[in-house]
């Protein structure tokens, strides 16, 4: 039924990346956002395309929540966070009639808009395409690497937190990714210990150790691990921009070469 | 089945086999012969199975990672504490299916005489099987846990999900409809990117008439274990669970401290509240516990509701 793909509104994306886990609450979105942040610090124009249909967080992240979605001739319209349009935004929290409203669905629904939201949103030019996904290997996993694959992205960011728990469920992603032939990019291991503000003794809070462990069980690169810090927690919760707020801020250094690694992996896939 | 057209005008649809964009899909004349429309008779089996199943719990949140697992874990350890008390938990997390893990079984599914587990978990050969399905699929697994396992004798049965408001939640709403629920616990975290989704499940909750039991908050304040000052890594910026709760009008369970002891014992698969008995996490999830069986207790089963149908 269809032909070649054409390139339509993602021709001006050179590049994708997902942040994936098999684990809800390990700091997906929080990963996306200040990945986001980062490149954006870097001088690069960053999208970001939130598929997290039922717990739609980014809005509220980058301060954007409650605005509206506007059409034109090519599709939707994205949100600009911010003044510079350095940071532009698609997310189904934006098509909600209220934040309260759940968004009950099933798997063919979900996959539907999420194929919109790849095919339909004018995204102009963008150096990079940061794609949040909600926990699990299902419809809006399989829908969004569908969606995205003739356009070659980049790869995976895969964030687990350290307990066993999580690496439990975050192994069986790793083998979604090879399943699908999505490159993994590397692991990003998150709320891994939270350093006392009163005594400075640092306790692991999630046991500690998975993200490496992770890493090396499945062969990928592990990019670093992101303490607990409520700094960055009430960043998110206000919508603010951490990664410049809070250079000194023990969160900031993994984030930071994070966003480093990623922009390395960049060049090497210009073709 | 997994194929469905993008303007599907859904399979209990008066449209359903006859809208244009029906046209070509492979379960179009499914649908227009009105087999969609008749009720699965899997519910009235699944209320048969249910019959001996005392009190239903779900355990809900619209977002990961908040501790509902956990959660579902050390309530059903702490229900099988008496030995009197017949407890089965089941996962329907299908893609993220954690129970197995935290209550420390490889395989065999009874961690007590009296507690039992079921998982999709137990059916993956190897701890790296993803199971990536699509919802119909993952609908059917449900079905069959609810229908096929055979429960037996249980006073409670709690169902842990996964996080969001969709396929499994919607099918085990549906799949239990016939056999009442007592209702569902909420499990959230402070903060209000958290609250933000919890306030979905709770829409979602009305939406299909499931009663609330009450809200959980969890990882509500940190403890240092060297110096015990607080701190709250979560912070409550627009009130926590408990504002959201007054807003609300829905009864707020108990708070959980962070206790870093909590992950641990989920790693090895323990029980916390035998683990660290006088931590004030556990005097939370205990007190938490008290009051879920004193709601089921003053909520029984309302027999009348199933004779007129």
């Amino acid at each position: 039924m269809e032909a070649a793909v054409e390139p339509g509104n993602l021709a001006g994306v050179r590049h994708i990346i997902l942040v994936l886990s098999g684990k809800g609450g390990v700091g997906k979105s929080t990963i996306s956002t200040e990945l986001a942040l980062a490149l954006r610090h870097a001088g690069k124009k960053v999208g970001i395309l939130d598929v997290d249909l039922c717990g739609p967080s980014i809005p509220r992240m980058l301060r954007a929540q409650g605005r509206a979605v506007h059409q034109c001739d090519s599709g939707w319209v994205p949100v600009f966070v911010d003044q510079e349009q350095s940071i532009s935004l698609m997310s189904v929290g934006f098509l909600l009639e209220s934040p309260d409203e759940a968004v009950v669905w099933r798997g063919p629904k979900k996959n539907a808009l999420i194929k919109q939201f790849v095919a339909d949103v004018a995204w102009g030019q963008l150096d990079y395409l940061v794609v949040d996904t909600p926990p699990g290997t299902s419809d809006e996993h399989m829908a969004a690497v569908e969606a995205l694959r003739p356009y070659s992205p980049l790869g995976a960011l895969v964030v687990t937190t350290p307990q066993a728990v999580s690496v439990g469920d975050v192994r069986r992603e790793l083998t979604f990714c090879r399943k699908t032939g999505l490159q993994v990019v590397g692991v990003v291991e998150n709320m891994s210990g939270f350093v006392c503000p009163h005594c400075a003794e640092c306790t692991n809070v999630f046991s500690r150790g998975g993200g490496e462990v992770l890493a090396s069980l499945a062969g990928v690169p592990f990019l670093g691990s992101v303490p607990l810090d409520p700094e960055l927690t009430r960043s998110l919760e206000e919508g603010q921009d951490f990664i410049r707020d809070f250079p000194k801020s023990p969160a900031f250094p993994a984030l930071f070469s994070i966003a480093q690694k990623v922009m390395s992996e960049a060049p090497a896939r210009l073709s | 089945m997994e194929e469905v057209p993008q303007g599907c005008p859904g399979t209990g649809s008066a449209q359903a086999g006859r809208g244009a964009s029906c046209q070509g899909c492979p379960n179009q004349r499914l649908c227009a012969s009105g087999a969609g429309a008749a009720p699965d008779p899997a519910i009235e089996e699944i209320k048969e199975k249910m019959k001996t199943v005392k009190h239903k719990i779900l355990v809900l949140s619209g977002k990961g990672g908040v501790g509902k697992s956990t959660f579902s874990a050390h309530l059903a350890h702490g229900l099988a504490e008496d030995e009197n008390t017949q407890v089965a938990l089941l996962d329907i997390d299908i893609c993220g299916p954690s129970i197995p893990k935290i209550m420390g079984l490889e395989g065999e599914q009874f961690v007590e005489d009296n507690l039992g587990v079921m998982s999709v978990g137990f059916l993956l050969s190897s701890p790296d099987d993803a199971v990536i399905w699509r919802g119909p699929k993952k609908n059917g697994m449900i079905k069959q846990f609810l229908r096929d396992v055979d429960w037996g004798e249980v006073d409670y049965l709690i169902v842990d999900t996964p996080p969001g408001t969709s396929d499994e939640h919607l099918s085990a709403v549906q799949y239990l409809s016939a056999a009442h629920i007592d209702g569902a616990v909420i499990i959230t975290t402070p903060q209000e990117v958290s609250l933000q989704d919890v306030r979905k499940e709770i829409n979602f909750c009305h939406k299909v008439k499931l009663p609330i039991i009450g809200v959980v908050e969890n990882m509500s304040v940190f403890i240092c274990p060297k110096c015990k000052k607080e701190t709250q890594i979560f912070p409550p910026t627009t009130g926590g669970a408990e504002v959201m709760c007054q807003d609300l009008k829905i009864p707020l369970l108990g708070k959980v401290p962070l206790d870093p002891h909590i992950g641990k014992s989920c790693d090895k698969g323990q029980s916390f509240l035998m683990d660290a008995p006088d931590s004030p996490a556990t005097f939370a999830y205990r007190s938490i516990i008290q009051r879920i069986q004193e709601f089921c207790g003053h909520h029984p089963p309302k027999e009348e509701h199933f004779l007129s149908s």
